[in-house]
């Protein structure tokens, strides 16, 4: 697969515009996927993925060509979901350490019995709520969570294409998980 | 019950796989005997399979076909120039032809006046030369932009450019006879000429490099 991507990079480095569109088509799925669990937003995720397609292309000439591309592409894509994130940014977050304890944030305040009105709309697919819940998990969290159980790619992997140390992708996802612990508990 | 902190850390790195024998063997002889951390374990383990879960989306049909429209336009200047930057042999190249070719056209168009090639026994009659019987003219001929008349001899080549020749039959020409209308010729002919003398030069250098 990377073999056949790599060739057709070459002969989009090259001026072939047609050869991208096999590109395109071999991880448009992925990334289109990747940028809607990330926003929870068909409509967004639509537009940012698009848009990550057009990054790349335009940017193909940095790509090294020895690296993994998917890894590339997939860095891409969620940098540009959490830029969207942040621009609709909430004014709090649940992850902030709470001033004057040690390591306690805001997710270890909540009422575990209050924390799930969704319970009360039946109608709602199980699938919407856990949709929900991932789109609340602060974009840190968010983005290892949608990367190693959604993507199911290894730690490693999400450590190269974060750009972040193997030990901060760990917290990260326990965090992450302890986080949506603390909101799917009770579907 | 006040459990051990590292308990909550063995789950994760049971979840990441990542987890020794050892811990591992401590992780579930903890899980045992405590009903809260299994209950805690239990949920993150139902989170992840929940997440997991989440059913395959499938992406727009035509999602393909709006990223290739969206792309920028392969300009043609984009293409040259990253052409340029990786021929630059060939633009030296190309470039030089062009000036060349530019000098060339630009003298055909300052050539249009009538001259002809000094020898001491032509006759010039208006935009006529004449080569007149029992003369002999010594060395080349060239016309151009005019007619030459050969009644007499001449010893070596006779080139019309943009003009007419008339051999009479006593005329006689001892090189080449050639005549130069249409510019492609004519830039042929300067070729040729441009040729001869470069080779020219170099058969002279070579014996005085050979000193």
């Amino acid at each position: 697969m990377e073999a056949i991507v790599k060739k057709r990079i070459k002969q989009v480095l090259k001026g072939d515009q047609d050869a991208y569109a096999e590109v395109v088509e071999i991880y448009g799925e992925k990334v289109f996927h990747i940028c809607y669990r990330m926003l929870g937003n068909r409509h967004e995720a639509e537009d940012i993925a698009q848009e990550a397609f057009l990054r790349a292309y335009v940017n193909i000439h940095s790509f090294n060509i020895n690296l993994k591309f998917s890894s590339w592409l997939y860095r891409i894509a969620t940098n540009l979901c959490i830029d969207r994130i942040r621009k609709k940014k909430p004014d709090y977050y649940l992850d902030a350490e709470v001033a004057g304890t040690d390591g306690l944030t805001m997710y270890s305040q909540i009422a575990s019995d209050t924390s799930l009105p969704e319970e009360d709309v039946e109608s709602l697919e199980l699938q919407e709520t856990i949709q929900r819940e991932i789109s609340k998990l602060p974009e840190k969290y968010r983005t290892v969570i949608v990367l190693k159980y959604i993507e199911e790619l290894s730690l490693n992997e999400i450590s190269k294409i974060l750009d972040l140390p193997l030990g901060t992708v760990k917290t990260r996802i326990h965090r992450g998980r302890e986080a949506l612990r603390n909101q799917l508990r009770h579907v | 019950m006040k459990c051990p902190a590292e308990i909550i850390i063995y789950m994760h790195e049971y979840l990441d796989e990542e987890i020794s024998a050892k811990n591992e063997q401590e992780l579930r002889t903890h899980l045992q005997s405590c009903k809260e951390c299994q209950t805690h374990f239990h949920e993150l383990r139902k989170t992840i399979a929940l997440v997991q879960s989440t059913s395959h989306i499938n992406v727009p049909s035509d999602f393909t076909a709006k990223v290739m429209a969206k792309l920028p336009k392969e300009k043609r200047k984009v293409g040259f120039q990253r052409w340029v930057r990786h021929h630059p042999l060939l633009t030296a190249a190309s470039l030089f032809i062009m000036l060349m070719a530019g000098s060339l056209f630009s003298s055909w168009e300052q050539d249009h006046e009538f001259s002809v090639s000094k020898q001491p026994n032509l006759i010039v009659q208006n935009d006529t030369v004449i080569v007149p019987k029992g003369e002999v003219i010594k060395g080349d001929v060239t016309v151009k932009n005019g007619k030459i008349q050969i009644e007499g001899q001449v010893e070596g080549n006779v080139t019309v450019i943009n003009g007419e020749k008339y051999l009479a039959s006593a005329g006689q020409v001892t090189g080449e006879i050639k005549e130069v209308n249409a510019i492609f010729d004519w830039l042929w002919y300067h070729i040729k000429k441009t040729a001869t003398e470069v080779v020219n030069i170099f058969d002279h250098e070579e014996p005085e490099a050979a000193k």
